[in-house]
């Protein structure tokens, strides 16, 4: 038999049908809604007079424009209050399974569907969302889709899609002390550029990979898109397996080993081509930092701001130039010891527990900076919950910080958590585009520990620095 | 949405030369809390419209220069990037475009562009840097877009340029179809799927 990578295995598994010289009907084994990108969706089944296909194959949130504090009132902005409302009366109407605000088990869709069990190897998973692609972590094809799309899933559980090309990403040794897999991650994107790998969608291999935790994987699916891809995945192992026997409700503990037996062929096979590779090596990598209005602008945090014609693979010169205008940098210029104004630790890319970890293993026993505002955004209940019952919420508080409730919060600025116009904001999220976190904030996106580190200092600042002590 | 069909298309254009303009750009998140499709044009570009108070007109940006108008907008490469919001292109041909020309496309933007009958049109950079140039000179340049023979005339330099579309997605737009509803009426096919895989409903 023909040597198959795991995205072909587990994408020809779901093909419906075939379409001479057009797309494939795509069998989609979980979807997952939220309150921003159904409404439509919704409207045109009514129009059409259908009902919701696969109901049970549907799983909905409110995450994208919820406030994060006093969740338990009414949300003061009327059109987000009708939009999670309309959401409440759509999955009611079509029975539809929604942990909807104040759920015990709320939170950002990509958060949840892994830490809830629903995400499981071998699946294809869309959601009106592109970070969608944080599922591709347990050997999953997981995309973003539009809205149209959203329908047609609810309408035929199927998709028309083309098979992308596939791309192999392999990083291999130890890693360098205060680098994470978001930093990983950014260093891959910085050097493909955010339009690089458009048309692909990337295995990540290698045993600097195998050796991360689910949540570090996670976080390295997550920001696939950034780089233009359409997904990206990890081949499941016993790291992910542990992982889901302690999440997953759904599978019972008799078909257990069975089941792990099953998952353990979501594999590429040995000797398999693909369209392209990238081959890394993990001492490279020092905690990075953005420094421009899109994700493939990143450099170390130590490191300086390249001067214009440098990127121009990147972006040409005139969008370079607009570019560093809206942050206010120069070309040229050392990033670190720039002051910093906001702090936002969360989001699907790096709201997860881990995450807090790393941020409280560096504001122990410290304290915040007195001019840095902090967003410290649990990206679920759960999350919210294992935060206090860990202590971590006392290092946190101990150190001026306060929690705030789950939701994308600050990551797309849908709700009140805004970044003032010109202020800046060192953001765990995965976006750093003009006006993402508010009209005219300047946001630069780094790692927990680097975001923990300009917090204590009020400055850009390699966590390094902070970790020695 | 109903869409129009779409064949050919003869329009000045309207070019915006920056590269990666995301969607986040095309529509800012906090006009995403509408529940139907109508009305995003007014928000199109919004941040790029308006100056920093959100209300005085930006007179330097191109949508609010009057020498310009068209229904081609013509913009430089990864154009699209980003969220994944269906809003963008609802903006895009709300404000009355049918056309975006660029030298590539973000994935998923093209999929939306598609679906709501907004052609994306691939063209390689130097002619992209060449069309750019020539409207930018005269406003009043044509560009006639023919989906059927799937090429780009520029009836004042002569200029045909070639573009690739996936066929069906072509006769999808060309008939004014739906992926939705070929999916409908693929049930059957689906239905067929879900008992050979023994996945429960
Ligand atoms: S946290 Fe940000 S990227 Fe993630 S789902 Fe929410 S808005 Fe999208």
């Amino acid at each position: 038999m023909k040597a198959k990578t795991l995205f072909d295995k587990i994408w020809d598994d779901h093909v419906v049908y075939s379409i001479e010289d057009g797309p494939d009907i795509l069998y989609i084994d979980q979807h997952y809604i939220h309150e921003v990108t159904s409404p439509q969706a919704f409207n045109g089944l009514e129009e059409r007079g259908i009902p919701v296909f696969r109901p049970s194959r549907t799983l909905a949130t409110a995450d994208h424009n919820i406030p994060t504090k006093d969740q338990h009132l009414p949300i003061k902005d009327e059109l987000s209050r009708l939009q999670v409302e309309k959401l409440t009366e759509n999955c009611r109407k079509h029975n539809i399974r929604l942990f909807g605000l104040n759920h015990p088990d709320n939170g950002i869709v990509h958060v949840i569907g892994p830490e809830l069990g629903f995400t499981k190897p071998g699946m294809t998973i869309v959601c009106g969302d592109s970070h969608t692609s944080t599922h591709g972590a347990f050997g999953t094809i997981a995309f973003g889709i539009g809205t149209s799309e959203v329908e047609m899933v609810l309408a035929s559980q199927c998709l028309l899609q083309t098979k992308p090309m596939t791309m192999r990403i392999t990083v291999n040794g130890d890693l360098n002390k205060g680098v994470t897999s978001k930093d990983i991650i950014m260093y891959i994107i910085a050097k493909l550029s955010s339009g690089g790998a458009t048309g692909y969608f990337v295995e990540y291999c290698g045993n600097t990979i195998e050796k991360l935790s689910m949540e570090a994987r996670m976080t390295i699916c997550n920001m696939s898109i950034e780089m233009g891809a359409r997904g990206g995945l990890i081949a499941p192992d016993n790291i992910t397996f542990e992982y889901l026997k302690e999440h997953s409700k759904k599978v019972k503990q008799s078909d257990w080993e069975s089941t792990v037996q099953q998952w353990k062929n979501l594999k590429s096979d040995a000797g398999v081509k693909f369209k392209r590779e990238i081959s890394i090596t993990a001492s490279e990598i020092k905690p990075m930092i953005t420094f421009g209005t899109n994700p493939g602008m990143a450099i170390p945090v130590d490191g300086f701001i390249p001067g214009s014609g440098e990127m121009d693979d990147k972006g040409g010169d005139a969008s370079f130039i607009k570019s560093l205008d809206y942050m206010g940098f120069k070309p040229g210029e050392q990033i670190s010891g720039h002051t910093v104004d906001y702090v936002f630790l969360g989001s699907c890319t790096n709201g997860r527990i881990e995450d807090f970890r790393a941020f409280a293993s560096i504001v122990k026993g410290r304290q915040k900076a007195p001019g840095i505002t902090a967003l410290l955004v649990p990206g679920s209940k759960k999350v919210e919950e294992q935060v206090k019952k860990e202590g971590l919420l006392k290092i946190l508080n101990n150190a001026g910080f306060e929690l705030r409730q789950p939701g994308c919060s600050s990551c797309l600025a849908m709700n009140e958590d805004k970044i003032p116009a010109g202020k800046y904001a060192v953001s765990t999220s995965n976006r750093n585009f003009e006006g993402r976190q508010g009209p005219g904030a300047r946001t630069l996106l780094a790692s927990p520990l680097t975001a923990a580190a300009a917090a204590i200092t009020g400055k850009i600042t390699n966590p390094v620095e902070l970790m020695n002590n | 949405m109903s869409k129009e069909k779409f064949i050919i298309l003869e329009s000045t254009c309207i070019p915006l030369p920056v590269e990666n303009v995301d969607t986040d750009q095309i529509i800012p998140a906090r006009f995403l809390t509408a529940t139907t499709r109508q009305g995003f044009g007014e928000n199109l570009f919004r941040d790029w419209r308006y100056l920093k108070d959100g209300i005085s007109v930006n007179n330097t940006f191109i949508l609010n220069n009057p020498s310009f108008s068209g229904k081609i907008l013509v913009t430089g490469k990864n154009f699209g990037c980003g969220s994944s919001r269906e809003h963008a292109v609802w903006a895009i041909y709300d404000y009355g475009f049918r056309v975006v020309i660029s030298s590539f496309f973000a994935d998923i933007f093209m999929n939306n562009a598609i679906n709501n009958g907004l052609l994306p049109v691939r063209i390689p950079e130097q002619n992209l840097q060449n069309l750019i140039h020539l409207v930018q000179k005269d406003p009043q340049t044509n560009v006639r877009v023919n989906l059927e023979a799937q090429t780009l005339e520029i009836p004042a330099t002569g200029e045909i340029i070639g573009f690739e579309i996936n066929r069906f997605k072509k006769e999808c737009l060309i008939n004014g179809f739906n992926d939705i509803d070929y999916l409908i009426n693929a049930r059957n096919k689906i239905v067929e799927y879900e008992a050979k895989k023994g996945l429960t409903a």
